[in-house]
């Protein structure tokens, strides 16, 4: 397989660092050697960040009074 | 000791027990309403979901086993009340996506722009309502899995025992979601350039 493509295979895995030791360090050797590849690591790298803040809405206040108030009242 | 006090003290570690629980569980309610509002497509749905979540787990409390993951037990409720209510509704039959390689989008982005990016903001080029709305596009078995791990910051062996699937689904799930993802993100980035 070309590397390239091989490194795109693994790139989440890479990310999630769920890759065997001898794998993660070839990726590493590849992505700095190759500039494709590794705009595109910096990329999905920034993207993850970018997609958790992108979807998270702030809890609504009066939500969080509604939810207290399920508590059981104390006797 | 008489019968009585025994019955009075158990009745008294219970309640305290219960107010501990009560108190440790709605500390974690901003983190179970991000999950939520990740899951589903409005922030009203996502209300009720959080408050439908409480009001079983107050009701439940007993079941929680102390010093287990509380986040994860209130997520379960969470998964499984959305599971029912999905059914409910009834929504269309989901079509798989057709699916594409992780370098797509950027492959994209960069296709549109018709040059080389600057790499380092890129992702500016993708706005929150896109990520929102490529979220929702996503089939619900993904993106329940996406949402645990990417923005609940689950482990996987936490997403697994919450959807009560295997880890190797979970891990295959995760995969083929964020991938699914960045197609929807490259329909909505691409068409707006």
């Amino acid at each position: 397989m070309d590397p390239c493509d091989h490194c795109e295979e693994v790139m989440q895995p890479f990310l999630d660092r769920s890759l065997s030791l001898e794998e993660q360090v070839s990726v590493e050797t590849h992505l700095e050697t190759c500039p494709w590849c590794s705009k595109r690591f910096r990329f999905e790298r920034e993207l993850r960040g970018y997609v958790r803040v992108a979807c998270s809405e702030e809890m609504p206040s009066n939500l969080k009074a509604k939810l207290a108030a399920l508590r059981t009242p104390l006797l | 000791m008489s019968e009585t006090d025994t019955e009075g003290r158990r009745i008294a570690n219970e309640a305290r027990d219960r107010v501990r629980f009560e108190e440790e569980a709605l500390g974690l309610s901003d983190q179970v309403f991000r999950v939520a509002r990740g899951l589903v497509n409005s922030r009203e749905e996502a209300e009720d979901l959080v408050q439908q979540t409480y009001e079983r787990a107050f009701r439940s409390w007993r079941s929680f086993t102390p010093g287990t993951n509380l986040r994860a037990w209130l997520l379960r409720i969470l998964t499984n009340l959305n599971i029912d209510r999905a059914r409910r509704v009834k929504r269309r039959p989901e079509t798989q996506p057709m699916e594409e390689g992780d370098y797509f989008l950027y492959n994209k982005l960069e296709e549109s722009a018709g040059r080389p990016l600057e790499e380092e903001r890129v992702v500016e080029r993708l706005s929150q309502d896109d990520v929102v709305g490529a979220l929702s596009a996503v089939p619900h078995d993904f993106r329940d899995v996406l949402v645990l791990v990417d923005i609940g910051d689950f482990s996987y062996q936490d997403a697994a025992q919450i959807l009560d699937i295997p880890i190797g689904t979970v891990m295959s799930r995760l995969h083929r979601a964020r991938r699914v993802l960045k197609q929807e993100l490259a329909d909505r980035a691409v068409e707006v350039t």
